[in-house]
């Protein structure tokens, strides 16, 4: 194939290199400023199986970096306007969108399937998740972050190797450490960035030494200046993690919504077999329910299929994640339903769920 | 003795400059924090890491290097 013949010309990776690189599994979290720079290029590259997961909409704000994006873009989710633009790149490789928020209750589940893990996101909350749940399921992570005119690169928990907490161990106090939306950003800062994680997915793939671990890359875009610190693992950090029950941050924070009077937890879910189970999401969504009985209404046409729900049966909503079940909540409580409660964990709580059920 | 400190990220919005020479009496890397503190009240409230020949220390360590770095974590993506 003359897609991929300028690298495969390279005598360092051949085409035994381009056949690790279309076997590897990649997820790419948020697809932003980052995360646009670092799909584009592993879409081009032909990595086989990119997942990407971002629940944000396109702003116009958005653009002036976000390079995935444009004007018909608008609007659209993030994770799957940038998955049409990529499949337009390359429609050989297998593209997986996640649009809900990631966080503690889906993490684990969604880095089960892939090898390396991207860390895109633009706030502290979900890249001390991502690192947790790195360590515990033992993935690699590419670290990427910004600050004005500044960023930092680096590659954690790869071979064993130090995580993010052996170098910052607790997340910052809110507030502290704003965000670009706040202060501000050069555009082409996350570019570079992005395109250096995207390398050092790459070098992780083809198995190029000099991965950056232990290592973080500081750049300078107003000096061009580049400064590698190193840093050592902190064996008691890494404990920490894989001896922690659950993924609830310190000091009880989480980085969902707090539960509502509207929402209930799948710990707190008895009797299952007499509620009515409503999925919301659409057919083709993951994951899948195995031995699923109740019904499926996209939400889409929830409004149009109300005879449908249960009137004295409590009825639970779920979806991925749990934030379009609670909008359909607060839609049938429009229309009187208001024997409905939406599943905070969405779908991954019911697979718990069936698990502690089976395991007895 | 005479440090060369680089500031990263908003230490160096803090500080008001990207670098500076400053005479520190003290031994370890924490010494060096309290000594900034004084100097940059703001300093307390950041997650600091201090960097000496391109490695960063634990606090307790000693300062050896002329060439001293400090740099705060990022979250923008």
């Amino acid at each position: 194939m003359s897609r991929y013949n300028r690298q495969i010309i390279l005598s360092e990776i051949g085409q035994e290199g381009q056949d690790r690189i279309s076997r590897a599994k990649v997820l790419v979290i948020g697809a932003g400023g980052l995360g646009c720079p670092v799909l584009q290029y592993l879409a081009a590259a032909g990595i086989g199986t990119l997942g990407i997961v971002d629940f944000d909409v396109v702003e116009e704000s958005n653009l002036q970096r976000q390079i995935l994006f444009g004007v018909s873009s608008l609007g659209q989710n993030k994770a799957l306007a940038a998955k049409s633009r990529l499949l337009d790149l390359n429609p050989t490789i297998q593209i997986e969108t996640y649009t809900d928020k990631f966080d503690e209750y889906n993490s684990l589940q969604l880095l089960r399937d892939y090898d390396i893990v991207v860390d895109c996101t633009d706030n502290f909350e979900t890249r001390y998740i991502i690192n947790d749940a790195s360590v515990i399921e033992s993935k690699p992570v590419v670290y990427g972050a910004i600050y004005k005119f500044e960023g930092q690169v680096s590659v954690f928990n790869f071979e064993n190797g130090p995580s993010y907490r052996c170098l910052f161990p607790s997340l910052p106090e809110k507030e502290t450490i704003p965000n670009c939306s706040v202060i501000g950003v050069l555009g082409v800062l996350s570019g570079i960035i992005g395109t250096m994680q995207a390398n050092e997915v790459l070098k992780i793939v083809l198995k190029f030494k000099g991965v950056l671990s232990g290592e973080l890359l500081c750049y300078n875009a107003k000096s061009a200046e580049i400064q590698i610190l190193k840093f050592s693992k902190s064996k008691s950090e890494i404990e920490r993690i894989t001896k922690k029950s659950s993924l609830v941050l310190e000091g009880g924070r989480s980085s969902g919504p707090s539960m509502s009077k509207n929402e209930i937890s799948f710990r707190d879910l008895k009797d299952i077999d007499t509620v009515q189970l409503v999925d919301v999401r659409e057919p083709n969504e993951e994951p899948k329910i195995q031995n699923y009985m109740g019904l499926t209404v996209p939400f889409r046409e929830l409004e149009s299929r109300l005879d449908e729900i249960s009137r004295d049966r409590t009825v639970i909503l779920f979806c991925q994640q749990g934030l379009r079940s609670k909008k359909a909540v607060d839609l049938l409580r429009k229309h009187n339903i208001n024997n409905t409660l939406s599943l905070r964990e969405g779908a991954y709580g019911l697979i718990k769920l069936n698990k502690i059920d089976n395991d007895g | 003795m005479e440090l060369q400190i680089k500031y990263y990220g908003m230490l160096a919005e803090i500080s008001q400059c990207d670098e500076e020479l400053l005479n520190f009496d003290g031994t370890t890397g924490a010494d060096l924090l309290h000594f900034l503190i004084q100097k940059y009240p703001s300093f307390a409230t950041k997650d600091i890491k201090v960097a000496q020949y391109n490695q960063i220390i634990d606090l307790g360590n000693k300062i050896t290097s002329s060439e001293i770095a400090l740099l705060p974590p990022f979250s923008g993506g």
